[in-house]
């Protein structure tokens, strides 16, 4: 990476960071986790995430309705293929620009209130789009049944190039059509791309603004700024990664129902941001790959899995043991996740990084003389 | 015109299940100054209340009583539930009533889990950010809501209500009318009642009561009331539970109306935080009046002809007048100046 471009730090971390990704097909064998559909999801989730953490991680402003931007980016991309044509980019800019214009919008009206009110306007929003994409605007939605491709799309561009193909199509880049780890690939090259331009962010004037909202806002605006130009190009920024994931999504599995834009979905991103640790580069990131993949892993466990892996306890501790446990896992893994979370909140607010990083100190204490602590402020705005 | 005193009573019912989710949320905001996202669960916890209550009592004993012989040439199964074996008769009334007396047991459940909460979690946030006042409610809140879907299944469970209020009453000919222009749920107008009683019962027991008298002066300056030499958190605590009492009767007395299930918190959560919002966070007329308000507003919404006028408007209307008025008027309707108007 060019030393000119950014600094050495920040270059190795995305160099090791792109280093782990593109592994992945081989790291995650042992885990169980190494086909596509699970990756593709990883790439996916990681993106949404590190554009949430732009908005909440920098400026303290907790959104809770993202995953309108996310819904709003499978939509365009859907219909950029149904319309036009299935490379996947153009679909992606679509989505990009249509998630950034509502972000605009949103954002504008939804950043003249902050804290609790910040959050209730974004949920306000988010849910006016999710039950509209379910009632009047369900002839661009398709409402209950999703959106889907179909044998009449029109397809402009590509039925001028080429001969139309029987069945569905499915998406690709310059007429080629992706098949096994390509998609992931694909994903993956746009999470590498979004982390970078993540780092940049970061390191850049303007992140330090955006911390100094998150901080202070009052005395930020004394000193003269004016602020809320900052805090919307942060959310507009956060809402074009959703729209980035939600074409992602598209492009993976080209189908789009309004249960994407719930807010429970919303909620998701805010859990994994959390749970990986806010504000850091690496957390988000780490969240997601965790949430989506006990989502995915946990959730199949069964009872029988769980009695088979106490077969070590006696006969009644070990029905006791499993009956407790199987609550834990498979339909019940939301209940983990809830605890979990839980839990990160009181003892550890700064996510997964904290806990990292506390581990690290204690080593870096043992070894050399004791220095003082680094004071970590995961304080978000009020 | 009936058309319009329907659709007003319409909306009374809905307003008083957001009004007494709303006092409650209210209630816990102003005074310990917690955002608690968990309290559409303990609106949802309520509702299971009145199904635990009704699978306890109507748990049967099968026996087989080989003198009667069912069509089909077995042994006849008889199944008598617990309460009539216990209770005889009065059992069988139980039953039926199962709904209401629920009540019983959900006041101490939920003051019981009201409390637990507070004390076990949220009083550690007192000095924390409401951001992370969301968050950790929020975690409660998938928790409350898992562990329910573990008991109970993911299914909605209906509740019957009883049978001598199923049918409707025709308001229309107590007000006038000629019969059956204007008929209106027994269920609906008893849930508004019922929640119009629950409100006056909270609103006197603050005017009128010393411990009320107490918890108001905490409510307006904390400080003071705590140098005075009163155990004011101790207090907090019990009206954190009280709140928690009013989100659960509110769910108990709804199950008729709406079948619960685990996710049935979340749903009113998103509503009734919009609710507290336009009437004026941490005002606790406000949250009654803009609770029925919008109940009634969404009524009207709903209406074929403003539907016809504006696509859409009932799905998102309580949303919109929520973006309005806090654009317009951050401190919502009856708020006080200068609360939580940033």
């Amino acid at each position: 990476m060019n030393a000119l471009l950014m600094s050495r730090r920040d270059a190795v971390t995305l160099a090791i960071f792109a280093l782990v990704v593109l592994t992945m097909p081989v790291w995650l064998q042992p885990f169980g986790a190494a086909y596509p559909g699970l990756m593709q999801k990883f790439a996916i989730y990681a993106i949404f995430a590190i554009g949430f953490n732009i908005l909440f991680g920098l400026t303290g402003y907790l959104s809770f309705g993202h995953a309108a931007f996310l819904g709003v980016g499978s939509y365009t991309a859907v219909w950029s293929f149904k319309l036009l044509t299935m490379d996947a980019l153009p679909a992606i800019a679509f989505a990009i620009i249509l998630s950034g214009l509502l972000a605009v919008v949103i954002g504008y009206l939804s950043l003249r209130r902050s804290g609790i009110y910040f959050s209730i306007l974004t949920l306000a929003f988010a849910q006016m789009c999710y039950n509209l994409a379910y009632s009047v605007l369900t002839p661009i939605t398709n409402g209950e049944t999703s959106l889907q491709l179909n044998l009449r799309d029109p397809r402009i561009i590509d039925s001028a190039l080429a001969p139309r193909p029987a069945g569905l199509p499915s998406a690709g880049l310059f007429g080629h059509t992706f098949t096994g780890l390509e998609g992931f690939y694909f994903c993956a090259a746009a999470l590498l791309i979004a982390f970078f331009i993540a780092q940049k962010i970061f390191a850049s004037p303007f992140g330090m603004m955006l911390r100094g909202i998150k901080s202070n806002q009052t005395r930020m605006n004394y000193t003269g700024f004016n602020t809320r130009p900052y805090a919307l190009s942060a959310f507009v920024i956060s809402g074009m990664y959703a729209g980035l994931a939600g074409a992602l999504l598209a492009v993976t599995d080209p189908l789009a129902g309004a249960e994407r834009m719930q807010w429970t979905a919303s909620g998701e991103v805010v859990l994994m941001t959390i749970l990986g640790g806010v504000g850091t580069l690496i957390g988000p990131v780490l969240g997601a790959w965790i949430i989506k993949y006990f989502e995915n892993i946990f959730s199949a466990f069964n009872e029988q899995i769980v009695s088979r892996f106490f077969d070590f306890l006696p006969a009644g501790a070990h029905e006791v043991v499993t009956a407790v446990a199987s609550k834990f896992v498979g339909e019940g893994w939301n209940l983990t996740l809830g605890l979990v979370f839980v839990l990160i909140v009181v003892f550890l607010p700064g996510g997964i990084m904290e806990g990292v990083r506390r581990i690290a100190h204690l080593f870096d204490k043992s070894r050399r003389a004791p220095k003082a602590p680094a004071k970590l402020s995961t304080q978000p705005a009020e | 015109m009936d058309a319009i005193l329907a659709q007003l009573l319409n909306g009374l019912d809905k307003g008083g299940a957001y009004a007494l989710i709303a006092l409650g949320l209210t209630l816990v905001f102003g005074t310990l100054g917690v955002v608690n996202f968990a309290h559409g669960a303990l609106f949802m916890l309520g509702a299971f209340c009145a199904v635990a209550f009704r699978q306890l009592i109507t748990m049967e004993t099968t026996t087989v009583d080989p003198g009667q012989l069912s069509p089909w040439g077995a042994p006849l199964e008889i199944k008598t539930p617990l309460a009539q074996t216990w209770f005889g008769d009065f059992g069988a009334v139980m039953i039926e009533y199962s709904v209401p007396l629920s009540i019983v047991l959900a006041i101490p459940v939920m003051l019981i889990i009201g409390i637990a909460m507070e004390r076990g979690i949220i009083k550690h946030f007192y000095k924390r950010s409401h951001a992370e006042q969301i968050l950790v409610t929020f975690g409660l809140a998938i928790v409350a809501q898992e562990v329910i879907k573990a008991i109970f299944g993911p299914n909605p469970i209906s509740q019957p209500m009883p049978t001598s209020l199923r049918g409707a009453a025709d308001v229309g000919l107590w007000l006038g009318m000629g019969p059956n222009v204007l008929t209106y749920p027994w269920w609906r107008l008893i849930y508004f009642v019922f929640s119009a009683a629950i409100i006056a019962a909270v609103f006197a027991f603050l005017r009128f009561t010393t411990f009320g008298m107490v918890v108001r002066a905490g409510m307006a300056d904390r400080e003071t009331v705590g140098l005075l030499g009163i155990n004011i958190g101790h207090r907090f605590t019990i009206m954190f539970g009280l709140a928690a009492v009013v989100a659960g009767l509110a769910g108990v007395m709804y199950t008729p109306l709406v079948p619960p299930n685990y996710h049935l918190g979340m749903d009113f959560l998103v509503l009734s935080f919009v609710v507290v919002v336009v009437g004026g966070m941490g005002s606790l007329p406000g949250a009654v009046a803009a609770g029925f308000l919008l109940g009634i507003l969404q009524s009207f919404a709903s209406m074929a002809q403003v539907k016809g006028l504006i696509p859409g408007i009932d799905q998102i209307i309580i949303y919109l007048t929520a973006v309005i008025i806090l654009l317009v008027r951050p401190r919502g309707l009856i708020g006080r100046r200068g609360m939580m108007e940033s």
